[in-house]
């Protein structure tokens, strides 16, 4: 288990090593360093001089990708590539464009991302698995059409429309909510309700159809028409049967998801007026921030395979089985 | 008077033409036949249908742009709505409203200094709405029994029956495939269509936007962004993942590492944060050569196929690894091995075997794939790596109108018009797609 880890974790080295490349193509063969610098300066009288101050001091003032200077190994370890990436790799994402350091931020903005994330995830999924439980124990009945229906046009209809209803709704006619805001503690619970519900609802539509579909392939298996004809009742079946094994198509689909929770939500937390992330990368975005966007698809994709790695332990849990080697 | 067509025009029409091919080349298998008619059996896939082929015909209605005398080019659309184009009011207007929706500072001929509302420019106030709507209906209903009439003429003729008899058995639902249900959706739809064309030369039927544009003219041409990027990015995606695909999953060894590499570390990236990362890019390099295009027109269009194009860069992985493992499955049937046994080549192997079995997973993708990316598109646009803000979509429309919200009385009908819009165009899909999967996918049988 443990070497399996270890050799896994090894794995991630290229996948990220690629990102990096992917990232450093898109962005500095384009925005070079030169452009950079040019773009904060200003545009009025910059020298050639003042531009190399500011890659010597922001570390910038080596070659992309091949040192021509150094010698043996160094040719390639003295490069501005592998210098940014070596950073990014024990999470020093250095100085967004306003100066801050961006590991600073991310730290602090990480919290409120959770806020709302945690409980859209775990409250949508518990919802999801129940209602699609409940219309597979009537399936084929008049509930389980309508249902359907219902959920193929909660799919249909975009996710904005969900946000700006539900605070037009709740915040601006009822007055239930405040429209927009963050609070750290017990206090910012009011902030965090309407987001959570309109990011539970906007999920219904997909997540009570997969789970379905999921149930439905179990509930036609050889141990449930067991299970029935030792006589169980047919909601004993469902969740002591059916939801049990369906639990590790569900884990593939959940477990990788869970780390990305880090990252918060781009709309909702824009829309919402929320401190995270997501609201963090948007603004990133729309500056033009290259450095913050940067170290954000890092810090996506570090995620996304610490979810990939954790899906596969969760499968030695849940299903003996399955054997890591 | 000359045709001008944009990149996008090009492949939207190219894309047209070679799925009218395909359809044929594969039209002639009595297998793939039957699977149609089996997915067009059911109304509601039969509706759908009939919904997305309108919005594609008012999309390649748009994709037709010719230029007159030097002025800018125009499209079919907007030539059929040119009294929307050219009726700009000076700010918002409700639905078929009279007067514009603040009131403005007035000096009344006596000098007195008063707070009018002042009338819309480009509306009829003494048009009546019924006897237009009337008008409306009646024209409605003649385009749209004269298209049924055409279209019973010609099933007639097929099955070699009279005219009468033929339209019997359709009145009396007894033919294969719902033609009755597909009449009353067209009927309903062409009435609903010349009810807003007619009305919409008296009032503006969906109100007018902050800078006083036709709200309706708006959403028109908001679709054939919608469609394009729900088409075309597919037609970016397919042949990079059925090639890589493929080639995984039969050539295994190096090649397949190469390619599961290349999709696991392109997937690790979330996917928002990629195409801004490519998006913000493509800024860079189009404001560094703005000599690449004449008027603001090709640069909104440039601007679209690249996104397009980013989009289908960023989204061919997951039809990738599921082609993967459709061909590791199927190359292992005894038939793959026969013919390999008997010397028949690699590449005829993929042509007679692979891609036929496989065509069904692609066919569920497309069809999958183009709701998500048509309401992508507002998404992105929010976050301000979408279409050019100087282009009409429905991000667009929705991005401008949010904060509108907030106002008293509230605007509501750009927000509804385009929220509506999208919600007809993905719904179809949704529904039409969920039929596909259905007959076609073997798992869905049970």
């Amino acid at each position: 288990m443990f070497a399996y880890i270890v050799r896994r974790l090894l794995f991630a080295v290229p996948i990220l090593i690629g990102v990096n490349l992917i990232t450093f193509a898109l962005f500095f063969m384009v925005n070079t360093p030169d452009d950079m610098a040019r773009a904060q300066l200003g545009a009025k009288q910059t020298t050639p001089e003042m531009i190399q101050a500011w890659k010597v001091d922001h570390g910038y003032d080596k070659p992309l990708f091949f040192n021509t200077e150094s010698a043996g190994l160094s040719k390639i370890s003295e490069t501005l590539f592998v210098e940014q990436s070596l950073k990014l790799f024990v999470f020093d994402f250095g100085q967004s464009d306003s100066g801050r350091q961006i590991s600073a931020d991310i730290y602090e903005r990480m919290w409120p991302s959770l806020a709302i994330a945690l409980p859209t995830f775990i409250i949508g999924l518990v919802t999801n698995i129940a209602l699609a439980l409940l219309i597979v124990l009537f399936r084929g009945s008049v509930l389980d059409t309508a249902t359907m229906m219902v959920a193929v046009a909660i799919m249909s209809i975009s996710g904005l429309f969900y946000i700006i209803a539900g605070q037009v709704l709740f915040s601006k006619i009822w007055h239930w909510v405040p429209i927009s805001g963050y609070e750290s503690g017990w206090e910012g619970l009011k902030f965090l309700i309407l987001p959570v519900l309109i990011g539970v609802f906007a999920g219904l539509g997909s997540g009570i159809r997969w789970y379905r579909s999921l149930f439905l392939e179990e509930i036609n298996k050889d141990y449930v028409r067991t299970a029935r004809a030792k006589g169980l009742s047919e909601i004993k079946v469902l969740f002591a049967h059916v939801l049990q094994n369906g639990l590790l198509p569900i884990l593939t689909g959940v477990v990788v998801v869970i780390p990305t929770l880090f990252m918060g939500s781009l709309i909702m937390e824009s829309f919402f007026g929320i401190p995270g992330l997501g609201s963090y990368t948007i603004d990133a975005i729309n500056a033009q921030d290259f450095s913050i966007v940067k170290s954000m698809v890092f810090l996506g994709s570090v995620l996304y395979i610490i979810g990939l790695i954790l899906t596969d332990i969760s499968y030695t849990y849940f299903d003996p089985r399955v054997r890591l080697q | 008077m000359t045709v001008s067509l944009l990149w996008t025009d090009m492949m939207i029409w190219g894309l047209i033409l070679a799925l009218l091919a395909w359809g044929r080349l594969i039209g002639r298998s009595a297998q793939v036949r039957k699977q149609w008619l089996q997915v067009f059996e059911s109304k509601v896939a039969m509706v759908a249908a009939l919904v997305l082929l309108i919005y594609v015909l008012i999309a390649l209605l748009d994709s037709v742009h010719f230029a007159q005398n030097s002025q800018a080019s125009q499209s079919f659309l907007d030539a059929l709505f040119s009294h929307l184009a050219h009726s700009a009011e000076r700010t918002y207007s409700a639905p078929f409203a009279t007067v514009e929706y603040n009131r403005s500072m007035q000096i009344l001929p006596n000098g007195e200094v008063a707070q009018l509302y002042l009338p819309l420019v480009h509306v009829d106030a003494g048009a009546s709405v019924l006897n237009h709507s009337l008008l409306a209906l009646g024209l409605g209903a003649l385009i749209g029994m004269l298209l049924i009439a055409v279209h019973l003429w010609w099933r007639s003729r097929q099955h070699a029956l009279d005219f009468k008899v033929y339209a019997g058995k359709v009145w009396r639902n007894q033919t294969r495939l719902p033609w009755r249900t597909a009449y009353i959706a067209l009927l309903v739809i062409v009435l609903f269509f010349s009810w807003l064309y007619v009305l919409s030369f008296s009032y503006h039927v969906l109100g007018t936007d902050k800078v006083g544009g036709d709200v309706l003219y708006e959403s028109l041409k908001s679709i054939r962004t919608g469609v394009l990027i729900g088409v075309l990015t597919t037609l970016v995606m397919l042949p990079v993942s059925l090639i890589l695909g493929i080639s995984a999953g039969l050539f295994k060894g190096w090649v397949d590492d190469v390619i599961q590499y290349l999709y696991t570390t392109l997937n690790s990236i979330p996917g928002v944060l990629l195409i801004a990362a490519a998006v913000l890019v493509m800024q860079v390099i189009m404001n560094n050569n703005p000599d690449w295009f004449s008027t603001t027109e090709e640069r909104a269009d440039v601007r679209l196929l690249f996104l397009i194009l980013i989009l289908g860069m960023t989204s061919w992985t997951g039809l990738c690894r599921l082609l993967r493992a459709e061909t590791l499955k199927i190359s292992q049937i005894e038939f793959v091995a026969a013919a390999r046994a008997f010397g028949v080549s690699r590449f005829k192997i993929i042509g007679r075997h692979i891609m036929p079995n496989v065509m069904h997973i692609v066919l569920i993708a497309v069809v999958l794939d183009f709701s998500g990316l048509v309401l992508a598109e507002a998404v992105l646009s929010y976050v301000g790596v979408g279409v050019d803000p100087t282009m009409h979509s429905w991000g667009n429309m929705i991005n401008q109108a949010r904060l509108e919200m907030a106002r008293e009385p509230m605007v509501w009908w750009s927000l509804f018009s385009a929220f509506f819009f999208m919600f007809i165009l993905v719904l179809a899909a949704n529904l039409f797609s969920d039929r596909v999967q259905q007959v076609l996918d073997p798992r869905g049988h049970k």
